[in-house]
């Protein structure tokens, strides 16, 4: 026989996500894409790019800034936007704070995950964005497993997880009225491990921090923090150097680095493979909150 | 290469289907050292002895404070050979429009049974519901089997009872695995429990499952999503049609039709995501093409072949199941209609009968559907749809409806067909019934690779049926194509073309009395499930007879000669070496050359006949 006429995993996934990118192109007003320059967010905009071939995204990238960002993360965030040649928004987190729209926990230089829910709310206000790309994958954490592909956003950007709208086949109802919006995210399906199949599949560049590095970090709750502006270490913690790599990056704040030696694609992808420690779990100071810490961040409009 | 597989399961926690999944899950070290632990917190805090795997597939808080299922969720493992989704969808609150919406896309559904309990209605409805959605695949798991002392009589008690209740059903592959979920048996690994079962533990059976020929490559559909104009220098004229293939093949060069406007046109090139060059593409893959003519293309419309485009109808009738707990179905409501990329506006008919998916029966006089009943109507549509039948295809034969006020999804419905009443062609009821004929009328279609003893053994069976004073008649898959079917070739779309008119002709004969005995190659089960179900709707026996000769011992007969032909590249997809056949599943008869010679074989079928 000549072909068997079959899919791998990837391409399945690829054309899944795709066919989403396209659909809401066609059918909602006003799209926009979260960039962080965080893999997943990489990822993502690595397949909106390919699913307009040859013409270019038809929508802006829009990335809520802590202010308390990665040096590196923010350079490779302005690098990308500019070869694809996209618009960039940023909703400012500090704007929120000096104009008292937002309030910090546990004063300055404490983690501000939480309260990107308020500016990023307010950027998808300001800019009218009918529907906003995101990130997330169901594989993440238990509420989001549970969420659908297109997700509704009520006129307070609140979801409501115990009234979601069926969602059959591929067909995607993406219907709201002014003033509501829908979460929309292509990689519901996708591990990490899938992820990281794909970058390497598709050779994707990353910030260096995804690659084993020499860093000074410190021992704080059982992760290892990166000491830099926003990390001081508190008497009586351990310094070193160590060699590290972040699986996730967000917040300098809370975002913590593992002990790896993987300093290229394959060997990311080895490790992941091998990994027995969610990625969370491993790097993620403020999903440590409570049982259904993400359930309540999500029902007031997080990502 | 890994590939894909979607499930669905099916079960309430009585059943133990977390436990199931969460020891997939656990066993096959798809579980992280940190979620586990989260779990063994809470089993502690509730006073469970040793980690609860049900809580691993508890989501929202208000299913861990009840121990239910609210939602549908998905769940990812894999291993070296696949990657696996699972939809899990809960049993008891809103069980039918949750199991739905994750059967919509799944290969296989896993039902579970306590063996203790045996087959309960539950049971029945979750296999009725996973045929309905055209799940082509069921894993029967009877659960805590450790609970009957690992007994296979239990098992084979249940075994036998669920699946003459799965005889009514359309299943075309149904297998049954006797498991204890608490304790591992037959799950990931085979249980020493049991040496009387023989069969693959359920992980290794979800790994080895045929799965690629349960998807349409023959009939070309790909429904227009977007449409893509760079309007760059360096893309001028470019001008695509972007979407997902819902059927068959296209190819650079192919002759296609655009629907609704019907003007035809060629491919002048496929390509991938990203500007990848194909040489082809297939269901399933997201893809932009580009026409050789500048026709007037948008979303909605459909592009297929001219010689095998869907049916196009404002009248449809459909299996819907309504999803909504604020509103209800009824005959005059209108609603958003969304099918394929096509969006318009569709009015009910007719509800035609609420079906009880516990006993089956039909209620023609329901007034209207409510959340999680099921029902036929008849829709009207403001703009034509292009559709195939759901149980063809599921991508073309699949809409949702959604309110207009609240833009809630409320109903997913399966088409069925186009309404009868547009047609102007009124079929004419003759005044002889098939009671009154002399004799009684069947097909019996004989499949198989060229050079496996179809024609042989057909026409020993049509000698010895004439003998014994029964009227039959070889319809013959060559002289055929002399005649009939002469302006047919040989690609898949032709190939649907020369079944679909041999089962009509075959029908013509069963229905005058006459035992039609087809002898056809016919490689597609797509199409010769066709033929089955057109006799199956018109109450004519149909008998299918796969002569399973090893492609070898075909090729080393050859008595035509076209085996050395094909090898040298003379004739393109000749079935077996350049185009694919893919066997029965559940043939009727299934003869092999080690059953014996000529003579013994047709006697075989005689007895089958007989039978019947």
């Amino acid at each position: 026989m000549t072909t068997t006429y079959e899919l791998t995993d990837l391409d399945k996934l690829e054309a899944e996500a795709v066919h989403i990118f396209r659909e809401v192109a066609a059918t909602i007003e006003k799209p926009a894409l979260l960039f962080s320059g965080g893999k997943d967010s990489v990822v993502m905009l690595h397949l909106a790019v390919k699913a307009f071939w040859p013409a270019p995204v038809p929508f802006p990238v829009m990335h809520v800034d802590t202010g308390q960002n990665f040096d590196e993360v923010l350079e490779f965030r302005d690098r990308t936007v500019e070869r694809y040649g996209l618009r960039l928004i940023v909703a400012s987190v500090q704007d929120d704070i000096d104009a008292g729209r937002a309030v910090e926990v546990g004063g300055p230089l404490g983690p501000r995950n939480q309260l990107q829910t308020v500016s990023l709310l307010r950027g998808i206000k300001e800019n009218q964005f009918g529907a906003v790309f995101g990130g997330a994958r169901r594989d993440e954490e238990k509420a989001r497993a549970k969420e659908r592909v297109f997700s509704f956003r009520d006129e307070f950007g609140q979801w409501d997880p115990r009234n979601q709208r069926p969602e059959l086949w591929s067909l995607y109802n993406g219907r709201h009225r002014k003033g509501e919006n829908m979460r929309v995210f292509p990689l519901s399906n996708w591990t990490e491990l899938d992820i990281w199949n794909y970058i390497l599949q598709e050779e994707i560049d990353l910030p260096q921090l995804y690659y084993a590095h020499s860093r000074t970090v410190v021992e704080r709750d059982g992760m290892l923090l990166a000491v830099n502006r926003f990390i001081e270490p508190q008497p009586g913690e351990e310094v070193y150097e160590a060699m590290v790599r972040f699986r996730t990056i967000g917040d300098a704040t809370c975002t913590g680095c593992v002990q790896s030696t993987a300093g290229t694609r394959q060997a990311v992808v080895d490790e992941v493979a091998a990994a027995r420690i969610t990625e969370r779990g491993a790097t993620r100071a403020d999903d440590r909150i409570s049982e259904a810490g993400m359930e309540d961040r999500k029902k007031e409009g997080y990502f | 290469m890994s590939q894909l597989l979607r499930i669905a399961t099916a079960g309430s926690v009585d059943d133990g289907k977390s436990t199931l999944i969460g020891r997939l899950l656990f066993d096959s070290k798809a579980i992280f050292e940190d979620q586990l632990g989260a779990v063994e917190t809470a089993s502690v805090a509730r006073g469970h002895e040793g980690p609860d795997l049900a809580l691993l597939t508890d989501g929202l808080r208000a299913e861990r404070e009840q121990g239910i299922t609210i939602d549908v969720a998905y769940r990812y493992f894999a291993t070296p050979r696949r990657k696996f989704i699972i939809a899990d969808t809960p049993g008891h609150i809103q069980y039918t429009r949750n199991m739905v919406t994750g059967a919509s896309t799944a290969d296989v559904a896993l039902i579970l049974i306590d063996a203790r309990h045996g087959v309960l209605e539950q049971s029945r409805r979750h296999a009725f519901l996973a045929t309905l959605l055209g799940i082509p695949h069921l894993v029967l798991c009877v659960n805590k089997m450790d609970l009957v002392d690992y007994a296979q009589e239990r098992f084979e008690e249940i075994r036998t009872e669920f699946a003459a209740f799965a005889a009514k059903l359309e299943v075309t592959d149904l297998t049954f695995i006797p498991v204890s979920a608490l304790t591992g048996d037959n799950v990931v690994t085979r249980s020493s429990a049991m040496p009387w079962y023989e069969g693959p533990a359920l992980l290794r059976h979800l790994e080895e499952l045929h799965v690629a020929s349960d998807r349409n490559l023959i009939d070309s559909r790909l429904p227009v999503q977007y449409v893509i104009r760079p309007q760059q220098a360096d893309f001028h004229d470019f001008r695509g049609y972007a979407g997902t293939v819902a059927g068959g093949v296209f190819r650079p060069g192919d002759d296609v039709t655009v629907l609704p406007s019907g003007f035809s046109t060629k491919v002048s090139n496929v390509w991938g995501p990203g500007g990848e060059k194909l040489d082809e593409a297939f269901t399933g893959q997201a893809v932009t093409v580009e026409l050789a003519d500048n026709i007037d293309i948008s979303r909605g419309d459909m592009i297929c072949r001219p010689n095998n485009k869907p049916t196009s109808s404002q009248d449809v009738d459909a299996m819907i199941c309504w999803m909504n707990g604020d509103s209800t179905l009824a005959a005059g409501s209108t609603y958003t209609i969304l099918h394929t990329t096509r969006e318009t506006r569709a009015s009910i008919k007719d509800l035609e009968y609420r079906l009880d998916i516990n006993t089956l029966h039909r209620d023609d006089q329901a007034p209207e559907l409510r959340l999680n009943e099921i029902g036929r109507v008849r829709l009207r549509t403001q703009k034509p749809l292009h559709f195939d039948p759901y149980q063809r295809n599921r991508d073309t034969g699949s809409f949702i409806l959604i309110d207009e006020a609240t833009n809630s999804t409320v109903g997913a419905g399966m088409i069925l067909g186009t309404s009868q009443p547009e047609s102007n062609i009124v079929w004419h009821s003759g005044a002889v019934t098939r009671e009154q004929r002399k004799t009684k009328g069947m097909t019996l279609w004989f499949t198989g690779l060229s050079g496996s003893g179809k024609s042989s053994v057909a026409v020993e069976v049509e000698r010895r049926l004439v003998a014994s004073g029964r009227p039959a008649y070889i319809l013959d898959g060559d002289n055929l194509r002399h005649g009939l079917n002469a302006n047919l070739g040989f690609s898949p779309e032709d190939r649907a073309e020369n079944v679909r008119r041999v089962a009509e002709v075959a029908k013509l004969m069963a229905d005058a009395g006459v035992v039609a005995i087809v002898s056809l190659v016919s490689p597609y089960r797509a199409d010769r499930d066709a033929a089955r179900a057109a006799h199956v709707a018109d109450g004519l026996p149909f008998l299918e007879i796969f002569m399973d000769t090893p492609l070898e011992v075909a090729e080393a007969r050859d008595p035509k000669g076209l085996y050395a032909k094909a090898r040298a590249g003379q004739i393109p997809d000749f079935t077996g070496i350049s185009a694919p056949y893919e066997a029965p599943l559940s043939p009727d008869l299934m003869l092999r050359p080690s059953d014996g010679d000529v003579d013994a074989l047709a006697a075989f079928v005689i007895d089958r006949v007989e039978q019947q």
